[in-house]
């Protein structure tokens, strides 16, 4: 029964990769276009849910002999590499997320690509081409992005490659679907290409994007060399022959010599390479510099790839490639170390940086790089079921919080186009107006009454976010990890964590009041209208899940709560963790750990209370944390100046090595060319003034003169007159015949 | 008391040198189509001369004897209407005139 449900497993990207090409076809028609992308997501949601439902129901099959089929199909000499579906149990958790995530996102994007703002403008300036301006007017017509059906072609593409990458069961074919979906991020990232700012240092959507594409590069490139020496050291990409435990010692005791370092075990090396794949993808210090600037993108791309789903992708692959991270010595290796170090710096440092964002984007999307920091010092610390437990809560929440911004920039956007076209009624001299941004903060507030559904669910988004106790999902995975921490004996990583806990549920509060709170500080959020259903209805879907998904995984040792729900996904994940080589068992509850954690996300509230909620901003006011942290909070707005350091190590170097590389080219390259050209021709003319034609011409012309000369002379026999024939046949015969008589 | 092969041959030679004359000589295209005709009736002569004398049981050389009277009628028959053709284009079959052919 369950072998014939997991047979379906390859099927589970074809819906979406379906919709994608037929979106081709239907371009023309948005709304058909948006319904396609549509049926495709919520088959492909329906595949993951059958197979990771039955997966979860036969745990017997997909954990101990997980469901495993492939083919062959690029001959590589000594083997094939294969495509092939895997089925376990952390395919199975990550298909049950994903496939409702993105299918939640898919419906909150029908209504969300409406008309943008600056298309309006770019359409008054009139300096668009006439074939693009008739476009343009069709679309503002609809009300509907003029992009809208390229949209759902671009996040449809995006669908397989997250789904392919879930079901994929071996590195290379992980590896093609993680380059799909970094492709799909740089289109989505550069969606709008077309938006420009008043400010010229403000990066723009296209520059967004090529700074996420180069970014992720680097790391993707140390992951592809990883790939090749995994391959070169076990001859194997597949999952499941590749953890075998004879093949995990070989690649323990295989020993690489590296420079200054020396001798190192190949597991280690491996492992480190395969985590500078993830450290690009999602975004750990120090590339993390292109996430918040992805920002630039539409916000359901922002959920659904920059927050719930691609870059949790590094996660997976770190879960996923965990046993060669444990091959060497148990864990207790150098890679593990650097999981952990990258992870826990990375939770903080960003969580720092987010107190000091007014952008409501850049500061869920410095949180997104905290929050993947923690699942990264989970794994690194061996606390392998917390890590994809918080994975998959934290998808869920900032799924919800970033549709949440979405919602709330929308709502932002029309108050001002409401207010703007109600106060200049009749006077067209204003057309100069100031640049609004639609996501700043400080431009907000009061938002709550507007807005009630998108507040209410972003309040209960931020308060898992924050880890509010005991309600929500947040809580119960941070509270996991920091035990973990703790437990283990990981005392530095526990109080770095507990810190980004604190800071994480400072910032999001701040963010909740200066939002939600207060008065409205500008016209446009006076006049924010609430989004339409499509929009709220995946939010609150979403919200239930950030509030309830989380007690699947209480432990059983908690007093009270403990025993209600009995830790199913613990439990589950639990034995999938044996079969990863790890121990797993329920933590003995501890109230120093579990205290800290609660006083970290109170004591953050509560400071965001002190700060912003009681006693609101008002319009023109700076904000407090300014005044009070002076210096350091200029260098965390600046986010410690590390876009500048980049630009003066990497950006500047690489462009001047473009320059004098073009430099080189026009200088020497093309002299060399222009040289061998100008050689070639001398030497073409030469050719052609004394060989052509005092040799090969003569000996054509020579060759015509004779044949010529010959058929003159032999013309004058052929004059027609058959009795002339005749004779010269019969003296011919009586020749031959004399010949033959006399000489022969 | 019989008539010796070497008559026969003599006749044949005689027939085929007034035809080979006439082919060369004559302008007439009639007249040489009938001088050819000649040359195939001695060959007729000198095959049915040699069957006769040397190999009277095999029939081949009777064959080959209907068998060129069989081409030499189809041959004249070709011949006049190409000739009458000729004619009707031309208005004339004296071949000093049929020189198209010429190199």
């Amino acid at each position: 029964m369950s072998e014939s449900i997991f047979n379906l497993a390859w099927l589970i990207p074809l819906p979406t990769l379906l919709a994608f090409f037929i979106i081709f076809f239907t371009r023309e028609n948005k709304r058909l276009s948006s319904t396609v992308a549509l049926i495709g997501v919520f088959v492909g949601w329906l595949l993951s849910w059958v197979v990771a439902i039955s997966a979860f129901r036969t745990p017997e099959r997909s954990l101990v002999e997980p469901f495993d089929l492939s083919i062959p199909y690029l001959p590589t000499g000594a083997s094939f590499f294969t495509m092939g579906v895997l089925v376990d149990g952390l395919t199975a958790i990550m298909l049950f997320m994903v496939g409702i995530v993105l299918a939640m996102i898919f419906i909150y994007s029908t209504g969300y690509m409406t008309f943008p703002g600056f298309m309006e403008e770019l359409l008054g300036k009139g300096s668009l081409p006439p074939f693009v301006q008739a476009q343009v007017e069709e679309a503002k017509a609809q009300n509907l992005d003029p992009k809208y059906s390229r949209f759902f072609a671009f996040i449809s593409l995006f669908a397989t490659g997250m789904l392919g990458l879930v079901v994929a069961d071996n590195l290379l074919m992980l590896f093609i679907f993680w380059e799909i979906m970094g492709l799909c991020s740089y289109l989505l990232i550069g969606f709008w290409y077309n938006k420009t700012y008043p400010d010229p240092k403000q990066i723009t959507p296209p520059k967004a994007g090529l700074k996420a594409f180069i970014t992720t590069r680097v790391g993707d490139v140390l992951l592809l060399i990883g790939l090749v020496y995994l391959w070169l050291y076990t001859g194997q990409l597949n999952f499941r022959e590749l953890f075998q435990p004879e093949v995990l010692e070989h690649l323990a005791e295989s020993v690489m010599t590296l420079p200054v370092i020396g001798a190192v075990s190949a597991a280690v090396v491996i492992s480190i390479l395969i985590f500078w794949g993830s450290i690009g993808k999602s975004a750990q210090f120090p590339l993390h510099v292109w996430l918040p600037d992805a920002m630039e993108g539409p916000t359901p791309v922002s959920a659904l790839i920059h927050a719930a789903t691609m870059v949790s992708a590094g996660v997976y692959l770190i879960a996923r490639m965990w046993p060669v991270f444990n091959a060497y010595e148990h864990g207790a290796n150098g890679a593990a170390m650097f999981v952990t170090f990258i992870g826990a710096f990375t939770a903080l440092f960003a969580a720092t940086i987010a107190v000091a964002q007014n952008d409501i984007k850049r500061v869920l999307a410095y949180s997104t790089i905290s929050q993947l920091g923690y699942m990264f010092a989970a794994l690194g610390i061996g606390a392998w079921v917390a890590a994809i437990f918080h994975l998959i809560m934290h998808a869920f929440f900032k799924a919800l919080l970033f549709l949440g911004s979405g919602s709330v920039i929308h709502g932002v956007e029309h108050g001002h186009h409401h207010a703007h076209a109600h106060n200049h009624d009749g006077d067209d001299h204003h057309k100069e107006e100031e640049y609004f941004d639609p996501q700043d903060m400080m431009n907000m507030g009061g938002l709550l009454r507007r807005m009630p559904a998108t507040g209410w669910t972003f309040i209960i988004g931020g308060a898992a976010l924050s880890g509010f106790p005991l309600i929500t999902a947040g809580f119960w995975s941070k509270d996991l990890i920091l035990a973990e921490a703790w437990y283990t004996g990981h005392t530095l990583v526990f109080w770095t964590l507990a810190a980004a806990a604190l800071l994480t549920a400072f910032y999001t509060f701040r963010q909740i009041f200066l939002t939600f709170f207060g008065q409205p500080r500008s016209e446009a959020a006076a006049h924010a209208p609430e989004s339409v259903k499509s929009m709220t209805a995946p939010l609150m879907v979403l919200a239930v899940f950030a509030i309830a998904a989380g007690w699947s995984g209480i432990e059983t040792t908690w007093p009270i709560v403990g025993n209600v729900v009995g830790n199913p996904l613990g439990h589950f994940m639990g034995e999938l963790a044996e079969t990863y080589g790890l121990h797993y068992k329920e933590l003995p509850f501890n109230p120093m750990p579990v205290g800290i954690s609660v006083i970290a996300a109170l004591g953050g509230i509560f400071l965001a209370w002190l700060v912003y909620g009681r006693k609101p901003l008002q319009a023109g006011d700076v904000d407090p944390l300014r005044r009070w942290l002076g210096p350091v909070h200029t260098v965390l707005r600046n986010k410690y100046y590390f876009d500048e350091l980049y630009y003066f190590i990497a950006v500047r170097p690489v462009l001047w090595l473009a320059r004098f590389a073009a430099r080189f080219d026009r200088g020497v390259i093309d002299a060399i060319v222009n040289a061998v050209g100008s050689f070639g021709r001398w030497l073409a003319r030469s050719l052609r003034r004394f060989v052509d034609e005092y040799i090969i011409d003569a000996a054509v012309n020579g060759t015509g003169l004779v044949a010529h000369a010959t058929g003159s002379v032999l013309r004058l026999v052929q004059n027609g007159q058959i009795q002339q024939y005749l004779l010269i046949m019969l003296l011919a015969v009586l020749v031959l015949m004399a010949a033959v008589e006399f000489i022969f | 008391m019989t008539i010796p092969l070497t008559w026969y041959l003599i006749l044949s030679a005689a027939l085929f040198a007034i035809g080979l004359f006439g082919v060369l000589a004559r302008r007439n295209a009639i007249a040489i189509l009938i001088g050819v005709e000649l040359m195939l009736n001695a060959v007729n002569v000198n095959i049915l001369a040699f069957w006769r004398y040397i190999r009277p049981d095999d029939p081949s050389g009777q064959v080959f004897a209907i068998i060129v009277l069989t081409v030499a009628a189809a041959e004249a028959a070709v011949g006049l209407a190409l000739f009458i053709s000729i004619y009707r284009t031309r208005r004339s079959i004296n071949v000093d005139h049929l020189d198209a052919l010429k190199g």
